[in-house]
Order: structure tokens, then C-alpha cells, then sequence
């Protein structure tokens, strides 16, 4: 009985994997208007999108310490991110007298538009088959889509570092040369972290990416390539200068690092900017690894007749995504401290970096094997085989994470000889030395 | 993609004007970055030429190459000259050109001899087996996807050459870390 049910269940996985072959998209006009449409609604949402998620931040926020956070403006505070933007576009633009100023007046601009421009290759639905002809849900479906985003991600280092150099204050400087040297050092391994992916879709075309994790939720690539997630959402808190590495901004060492001389709308693009840049991380989060807008458990969304319905429900699946990943976000922001410089280095090329690196041997070794056993990528079997892979290579990595090994402690500088050293020296002064210096000055 | 529906020697309007249009772009941008006297913003006249030369390898239907001068080039190369440029603390301050008329000339006679041998290539004819059919790039990346047309050759044919090439530049790394080492040893010492 469980054989036949087991069998059945098999059948439906293996057979049409991914999206049919559908008719060309729409040309002329109807591309044009179709287009201009996706364009307004990605626009919107996405802007909508972010207002909300800064609300949600604030009350989460809240929440997690205890506090009531914006309740006032609207239903459970709902409009506060509106009135907060009224405010800041009525606020006075100050400008410091020795910075540079067209930069300082781009740098806002350039760390927001990358974060945007990302969303135009991501599918955020299943495409719709309509009478025009088959429409995309990406605005603009590149054959590189992948590579695309890598380019474009890599952009979004230079508002931030613009903004800390051209402010010409110190801290400001600092801020920006500290996220020049993470954004650069997390990219590497971002890049790397996503290799096994593509070489489990075999393409870099977002579509081709999506429609390989298609069907039962068996073939997202969070359960065939785990650590690569793993490390990608790492490297995405790092790109994104979140906590725990918000080091670019760190209030309590550099007033408010590369945005400290910005005020009113210009901070404000700051503000929506890293927002922007979370949702987008997000997207690509879900995109990547848990199947885009696939809809687990069942294949009503991937065979044939491709509706608007299945457009639309796709659509919502895919924010319902978003959203969860969001919410991780803020979640480790307001449960984590913030790294050290020097750990943050040795996590970001001493450890993140070689994972990523063993891990797509280790995938190229494991599909390559698996086809010669006969095992098709797009098959049950496939999918099961790198999952039980997968969970033994997370239990050896959760069991290796040690922070006295592979991420330097606080006192990683010193020998654990001299640390003990110092400390019986401080113990010695204390017990031996007279009582004669009264404090205060040292 | 679009000029493979049209006879050989035409091209659409659009395809035209976007051409100009970045051509420009890249030819102004290029000329900025040359006469700014602020590095950092000689720098960022950079990255824009840069990315008008991925907009015309796009239009040549060379989205790989399009993509890697963004990503290698703006993305990552530029990057790391800002930051040395933070590092060196340049900031705006005006560095003069420290070189005589003599070498002023000499490159001047340079880049007039490129100028000339571009002009020169232009007015021949491509060799015929140089050339491919109109829009077979397109029908490429259509077939095999973006990136099959480069990797293909790049790892069968050419393996080695790109192999030698990946030594040379550890090579590089490994004597760049050896100077900076060498030079810190003098200067604790």
C-alpha cells in the first residue's frame, strides 16, 4: 500500500519537472504595454513593499524589547513610514562646507538604484500564458540573469563608499573604507556560494534556475545545496550592512559612520536604500533557493494551462517568501552584537570562503557521480540522494563552528601563554602596589 | 537580437541611435577621465565608460562579456582603486602631472597612431573567415544558453592556455605578497 502511494508520489515528481515549452512572447504593442504595466506594478509594490517593511522593523523592534514602538500614525501605526517621509522631505538640506559636493548629493542616489535594478530580471510569478502570447513576469528575462545581479550587486559598494569619502569627515571615511573592505570581502564568497546552484540548473538564466527547483518543493536548492544557502544568506547580512555587520555604520564607534553628515531626504535615501537592499536579498534568497515562486507540495502550479490565476498565486507565494526571509532579517538584528573588525575578516576569508570553495567540489563531485549512477538531476532520486548528503555535511560543519577555532575569540590577538601572563601580572600589581596612585587620571 | 530579421549592411533606427548614443557616452566619459584632477573623480568617469562598453556588448550580443566588464571591471577592479585612492588619503587635492612635454608628446603621437590604425580598419574588409552570419551569436545563446558559446572552447579546447593563465596570476599575488612583506621587514628593522 505504502509502496503504491510511494510509487504514485514518484511518478508525479519525475514526470514534467520544471515549465513545458510555451508559445513566444508577446511583440509590438502588446510587449510594449506589457512591459509598461510590470514595470509601474514591480515600481510600486516594491516601494510599498519597502515603507512596510520599515514599519515592520520598528515593531518587531519593539517587540522583541518589550515595547509598544509606532502605534500612532494610522492602524497599529501603519502610515508612519508616510509621515516620516513627509517630514523629511520638509526638512532643511545641510551640506558641510568642505565636502565634495557632487558626489555628496549622488552618493544616496547610487546606493539605492542597484538595489532596484536587481528586481528586473527576478520572476516574481509563473508566466502568464495569455492571448498576446506567453508574458513574463520578469521585467526584462536576460539569458544572464544570474550574472546580472552578481553585476549589479556588486555596484551597490559605491554609495556607501562615495558618501563616506565626499562627507570629508573622519568617521565618515572610516565607515566607508571598513564596508568598501567587507562588501568586497562578502562578495567573494556570495559569488562562490552560488555556484553550486548553477551547476545544478546547469544554466544562469533566472527561469531556467527557477524552473529546475519546479514541482514538489523536493528539488529547492535549500535542501540540494544547504551550506551554499547557508553561506549566501551570510554573505547577503554582510552586503546588505546589516547587523551583526553593520560595521559601515557602527554608532557606537563611529557616530553614525558613512551617512553621518546626511540629513533629511538624503539620509532618508540611506534609510530606504537598505531596506531596499534587504527585500532585494530576500528575493534573491527565495529565487535561489527555495524554488522563486514555486509553490511546494503540489504541481497544480507547474503544468500546463498557465492562467492569470496561477500568476497571481504564484506572485503572492513568492512575497509570502519575501517576507519570511524579511523577517529573519530583523529578527538577528535585534538578537545579535555586532562583529569585530578583525573577526569579521577571518569569518568572511577564513572560513566562509573555503567552506564555499569545498562545497562546490564536493557538489560538482556528488552530481557527477549521481549522473554516472544514473541518477538524472531531475529526478526523486537525485533530490533524496544530495539531501542525505547535504544533512551529513551540515552536521559536520555545525559540529566543526567553534569560536575558539575558526572565528577569532576577543582575545584572539594574544596566546593563550601571555593572556595568562597578563593576567597574573595585573594580579601581581594589584596585590604589590602600593596604594599611592589615587585613580582617576589612568 | 533584433538584427538578424534585417539584410545585411542595415540596421534598425533604434539600434542605431542606442549605439550613438553610448558611443558618445563612452568617447565623453573617457575624456573626462583623463583631464579630471580629482582622482576619485577621474575614477568614477572610469566606471561610467565601463559601462557604456558593456551597453555595446550587449548590443553585439555579447551579454557574457556585457555582464563580466560590469562585474570584473566597475564592480570589483574600480573598487579597490577607490579604496586605495581613500587609503592614500589623495583626496582632492590637485596631483600634478610630474612628466615633461617630451612624454606628453610621445603619447600624444601614440594615441594619434591608434587613432590612425582604428580609422584604418574600419575602411578595410574583415576577413571572411573572421566574420560570422548576421545573428548567429543570437541563435547561439537562444540554442545553449549565454554562456556555453564561451565556456565550451574555453575549457575543452583552450584549457591549458587558461590554466597557464591562472598560474601567472597566482604568480603575481604571491610576488606582490612578497614585496609588501619584504618592505615591512625594513621598516621594523
Amino acid at each position: 500500500m505504502i509502496a503504491l502511494a510511494l510509487d504514485a508520489f514518484v511518478q508525479a515528481a519525475t514526470q514534467a519537472n520544471g515549465l513545458e515549452h510555451l508559445p513566444p512572447p508577446p511583440s509590438g504593442g502588446a510587449w510594449f504595454l506589457a512591459t509598461v504595466v510590470k514595470l509601474l506594478l514591480t515600481f510600486t509594490i516594491y516601494m510599498i513593499g519597502v515603507m512596510m517593511v520599515i514599519w515592520l522593523e520598528r515593531r518587531v523592534c519593539a517587540f522583541i524589547q518589550d515595547r509598544r514602538g509606532p502605534n500612532r500614525v494610522g492602524p497599529h501605526g501603519l502610515l508612519q513610514s508616510v509621515a516620516d517621509g513627509v517630514k523629511n522631505i520638509m526638512k532643511e538640506e545641510t551640506y558641510p562646507s568642505q565636502a565634495y559636493l557632487p558626489l555628496f548629493v549622488l552618493a544616496p542616489v547610487m546606493s539605492f538604484i542597484p538595489a532596484l535594478l536587481t528586481w528586473s530580471v527576478i520572476p516574481y510569478g509563473a508566466p502568464w500564458d495569455s492571448q498576446w502570447g506567453t508574458i513574463d513576469t520578469a521585467l526584462a528575462p536576460m539569458p544572464i540573469g544570474f550574472l546580472f545581479i552578481l553585476a549589479i550587486g556588486s555596484l551597490g559598494v559605491y554609495g556607501i563608499v562615495l558618501a563616506g569619502w565626499s562627507s570629508n569627515n573622519k568617521y565618515s571615511l572610516l565607515g566607508g573604507l571598513r564596508s568598501s573592505a567587507q562588501m568586497i570581502s562578502y562578495e567573494i564568497a556570495m559569488g562562490m556560494s552560488t555556484i553550486p546552484v548553477l551547476i545544478l540548473a546547469g544554466n544562469v538564466s533566472l527561469d531556467r534556475i527557477v524552473s529546475q527547483q519546479g514541482g514538489w518543493g523536493l528539488h529547492w536548492n535549500a535542501i540540494n545545496c544547504t551550506i551554499a544557502w547557508f553561506i549566501f544568506m551570510i554573505a547577503a547580512f554582510a552586503e546588505t550592512n546589516r547587523l551583526p555587520f553593520d560595521l559601515p555604520e557602527a554608532e557606537s564607534e563611529l557616530v553614525a559612520g558613512y551617512h553621518s553628515e546626511y540629513s533629511a531626504m538624503k539620509f532618508s535615501m540611506f534609510f530606504i536604500a537598505e531596506y531596499a537592499n534587504m527585500m532585494t536579498a530576500s528575493a534573491l534568497m527565495a529565487t535561489l533557493f527555495f524554488g522563486g515562486w514555486d509553490i511546494p507540495f503540489t504541481m497544480w502550479d507547474n503544468v500546463a494551462p498557465h492562467t492569470l490565476l496561477k500568476t497571481l498565486v504564484t506572485f503572492a507565494f513568492f512575497w509570502v517568501k519575501i517576507m519570511v526571509f524579511v523577517f529573519i532579517y530583523i529578527w538577528v538584528r535585534w538578537t545579535l552584537p555586532r562583529f569585530r573588525y578583525d573577526q569579521l575578516m577571518a569569518l568572511g576569508w577564513k572560513f566562509m570562503l573555503p567552506t564555499a570553495l569545498t562545497y562546490i567540489v564536493v557538489i560538482a563531485g556528488a552530481t557527477l557521480g549521481l549522473e554516472f549512477a544514473g541518477f538524472h538531476p531531475d529526478s526523486w532520486q537525485f533530490a533524496v540522494a544530495m539531501l542525505v548528503i547535504n544533512l551529513v555535511l551540515t552536521g559536520i560543519l555545525f559540529g566543526l563552528i567553534d569560536r575558539g577555532r575558526l572565528i577569532s575569540p576577543s582575545y584572539s590577538r594574544l596566546d593563550k601563554r601571555d593572556l595568562a601572563k597578563l593576567r597574573r601580572a595585573r594580579f601581581d600589581r594589584a596585590r604589590f602596589e602600593p596604594a599611592t596612585s589615587e585613580g582617576g587620571a589612568d | 537580437m533584433v538584427v538578424q530579421d534585417m539584410p545585411h549592411g542595415t540596421l534598425p533606427l533604434l539600434y542605431t541611435f542606442h549605439f550613438y548614443l553610448f558611443g558618445i557616452i563612452a568617447i565623453v566619459s573617457a575624456l573626462l577621465f583623463v583631464t579630471r584632477k580629482s582622482p576619485v573623480a577621474a575614477a568614477l568617469w572610469l566606471v561610467n565608460t565601463m559601462f557604456s562598453l558593456a551597453a555595446l556588448y550587449v548590443m553585439l550580443d555579447a551579454q557574457f562579456i556585457g555582464v563580466i566588464q560590469v562585474l570584473v571591471y566597475a564592480g570589483a577592479i574600480m573598487v579597490v582603486f577607490l579604496f586605495v585612492i581613500m587609503l592614500l588619503n589623495l583626496g582632492q587635492g590637485v596631483v600634478g602631472d610630474a612628466r615633461g612635454l617630451g612624454w606628453k608628446l610621445i603619447a600624444g603621437a601614440v594615441g594619434v597612431a591608434l587613432l590612425a590604425q582604428i580609422f584604418a580598419l574600419t575602411r578595410s574588409r574583415t576577413p571572411v573567415n573572421l566574420t560570422l552570419p548576421a545573428g548567429y551569436t543570437a541563435q547561439q545563446v537562444e540554442r545553449t544558453g549565454a554562456i556555453t558559446p564561451i565556456a565550451g572552447p574555453l575549457f575543452n579546447e583552450y584549457l591549458l592556455a587558461f590554466e597557464v593563465t591562472s598560474v601567472l596570476l597566482l604568480a603575481a599575488i604571491v610576488g606582490a605578497v612578497v614585496l609588501g612583506k619584504q618592505r615591512g621587514e625594513g621598516d621594523a628593522g
